[in-house]
């Protein structure tokens, strides 16, 4: 069994992990003096060494991306930290934020130095007021401490902390809508090229990062990209936290070298609840098209979840058991997305409506085979052809769904309903079995 | 207009955090709601007065965002996470019954302007569901007793504990004033992380993983 390798989380079991002091006790903030003692572009190069890549869903190499930052153009650079984290299953970084706030903040000293800025900034979902709250505690003690603002150390690297606390819209954690909502707009998503890298937050060169990339620095700079890229698979380098929720016996979060696979990682959740069978599952979130039980030996990295038809995305695993009926979580799925759509482009706005529309007929058992076509004919129409990402997320549960769980779609219409009883699903059916 | 020196205090350093005026918006929106308790038009006025905008772009703002509110909420503003995992998990039967328990519907405020109840989207917490959210605080594994519980709680003043969150729960204006990026000084109280959160930690300890 692949072993379970704890960095980000390895202290989170100490009462005050939180704090300053719970934070240096374990070496916490040792890496950025020694990235301060060296070259920018040195610091860059050990991160691409590292084969780092983005843990907010797209796994761009982070490295990479830092070395698009243009230099030498005497322009205010920016470090963008992404801690939107409103993907639906997705619940690693707010946990890494109330435990552990100080390792995201020398993150943020490292990569902005290495990009050269001067003004890095969190922005952080709003609906989490006491993760807000260890940020606002956080930022002021690393101030205090001298870590942030002028003259950092007496190195001469200045660096102003702000965190951006959001209001309420998914969109908002697309790195562009991002950087529309931080200027103080409307969040939607900007044309792209230009890049953030070329033409970021107030048109300047910027950097967004997830929270987990910019939290996985410190380590690779203290202990060497070496030894991080050691850990994983051939191109899914190093470790990641896996977020396992829904119908396992214990969910929760699992850091492991990527490249683990499902059934391992429910092994170590104690199995499907009651004794159950695993139905559906997402790798990485909602907008990650589902996966069934014939998926669960495929190593969880980039490349191999690609290989099956999904993503990796989030590694936000949500676990269905066979209690748990299709069309019921794709429809909610669909009404998300509704919900979230920016509104800026038309296959999505209406799309979205659409699609809602058709899915509660068919769950209520109203419709034919015929009008699974037109589903699948609505979904091509949205996706590839709208403005964002968003939309491919959008269509994903419906036409993954209809891949492995046709059967489940026709029962409806033969039940002239859904065939499920939605108690069997909760929580507390397990909690009354016993499990 | 009608603020206070030490909103306008606020409002100013609020502007201050930022390189360009105009990014304050958002945080002056969650200011203005921990004065009058939502967006009032008055608080528009005063904002786009602040950051010299017209009043129409700061309404533009403030009606994109679902947590930016257009008539009161309660001083506890309930949130049921209904996105497919929780609903499937319980999320579903814990709206419905609260929703009946308190005699309201969706985003609707209890008579005695306590309690308003409001089903939201996945807040970061699946491997807690379901999940009921005070404030933006967690309530971890609730169930429809739970939850009826802790709103009755609620409106008796009792004010029950966060699973994961400060030791009470801050009032809907209070709260709005720590998203406007004020620290309440609320930060050491409360676990640092919960159970599931520690759950792959625990069983790398026990597997004999050195850290
Ligand atoms: C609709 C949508 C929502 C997204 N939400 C998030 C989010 O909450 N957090 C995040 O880090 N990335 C999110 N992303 C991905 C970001 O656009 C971006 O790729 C990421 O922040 C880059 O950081 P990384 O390279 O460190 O992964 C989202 C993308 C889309 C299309
Ligand atoms: S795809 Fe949807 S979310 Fe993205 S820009 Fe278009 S309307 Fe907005
Ligand atoms: S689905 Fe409810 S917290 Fe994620």
């Amino acid at each position: 069994m692949s072993k379970l390798t704890p960095v980000l989380s390895a202290h989170w079991d100490d009462k005050d992990s939180f704090t300053i002091a719970g934070y240096s006790r374990h070496g916490g903030y040792s890496s950025f003096k020694k990235a301060l003692a060296m070259e920018p572009d040195a610091v860059i190069q050990i991160v691409k060494d590292s084969g780092l890549r983005g843990r907010g869903g797209a796994g761009f190499p982070t490295g990479t991306k830092w070395g698009f930052i243009p230099q030498g153009d005497n322009r205010e650079h920016y470090f963008v930290v992404n801690a939107d984290e409103s993907e639906p299953g997705t619940c690693k970084d707010t946990p890494l934020l109330m435990a552990n706030p100080h390792v995201l903040i020398e993150g943020i000293i490292i990569g902005s130095y290495a990009v050269r800025a001067n003004h890095a900034f969190i922005y952080i979902r709003g609906e989490v007021s006491h993760v807000v709250r260890r940020l606002l505690q956080a930022i002021e003690d690393a101030y205090k401490a001298g870590f942030l603002g002028k003259n950092i150390l007496g190195t001469g690297f200045n660096l102003e902390l702000t965190l951006h606390i959001g209001a309420g819209a998914y969109i908002c954690g697309e790195e562009t809508a991002l950087l529309d909502s931080l200027e103080g707009f409307r969040g939607q998503p900007r044309l792209r090229p230009p890049f953030p890298a070329i033409a970021g937050l107030y048109a300047r060169p910027t950097v967004v990062n997830n929270v987990e990339s910019v939290a996985s620095v410190p380590a690779i700079i203290e202990k060497g990209a070496e030894w991080f890229s050691s850990m994983g698979s051939e191109k899914s380098k190093g470790f990641t936290l896996y977020s396992l929720s829904g119908h396992v016996k214990n969910p929760g979060q699992f850091e492991a070298p990527l490249g683990i696979t499902l059934r391992e990682l429910i092994d170590l959740a104690g199995g499907i609840r009651n004794g159950n069978k695993l139905k559906f599952w997402t790798p990485g979130g909602s907008s990650t098209p589902i996966l069934t039980s014939e998926h669960l030996d495929i190593p969880l990295d980039y490349e191999s979840v690609d290989a099956a038809g999904s993503m990796l995305g989030t590694k936000a695993l949500q676990i269905f058991d066979e209690t748990t009926c299709i069309l019921r979580a794709v429809l909610r799925w669909t009404e998300f997305y509704k919900h979230e759509s920016c509104g800026k482009c038309t296959p999505c706005r209406e799309g979205t409506w659409w699609l809602v529309q058709m899915l509660g007929n068919l769950e209520n058992g109203v419709g034919t085979e015929e009008d699974l076509a037109k589903l699948l004919d609505i979904c091509e129409n949205i996706g590839g052809r709208s403005f964002c990402a968003l939309a491919d997320g959008a269509i994903a549960p419906i036409i993954s769904s209809l891949k492995y769980f046709r059967d489940d779609y026709l029962a409806h219409f033969k039940n002239g309903g859904c065939p499920i009883d939605p108690v069997a699903s909760t929580l507390f059916v397990s909690a009354k079995v016993g499990a | 207009m009608s603020y206070d020196e030490k909103t306008n205090g606020q409002m100013d350093a609020i502007i201050a955090r930022y390189p360009r005026s105009r990014s304050a918006i958002m945080p002056m929106l969650h200011l203005i709601q921990s004065r009058d308790g939502f967006v009032t038009p008055t608080g528009i006025e005063f904002i786009s007065e602040k950051l010299g905008l017209t009043t129409a772009e700061v309404y533009a703002v403030a009606t994109f965002y679902s947590q930016y509110k257009r008539k009161p909420v309660g001083e506890y503003h309930v949130g049921v996470c209904t996105n497919t995992l929780c609903a499937v998990m319980g999320g579903d039967a814990i709206f419905a019954g609260l929703k009946d328990h308190l005699g309201v519907g969706n985003d609707e405020v209890t008579n005695d302007g306590k309690i308003s109840v409001e089903h939201i989207e996945c807040n970061a917490a699946c491997d807690y569901a379901p999940v009921v959210m005070v404030n933006w605080e967690f309530f971890d594994n609730q169930t429809v007793e739970s939850a009826k519980t802790l709103v009755d709680d609620l409106r008796s003043g009792k004010n029950p504990a966060p699973t994961r969150g400060a030791n009470k729960v801050s009032t809907f204006k209070e709260t709005s004033e720590l998203l406007a990026g004020f620290n309440d000084g609320h930060a050491e109280e409360g676990v640092q992380a919960g159970p599931a959160t520690l759950l792959g930690l625990k069983i790398a300890k026990e597997m004999g993983a050195q850290l």
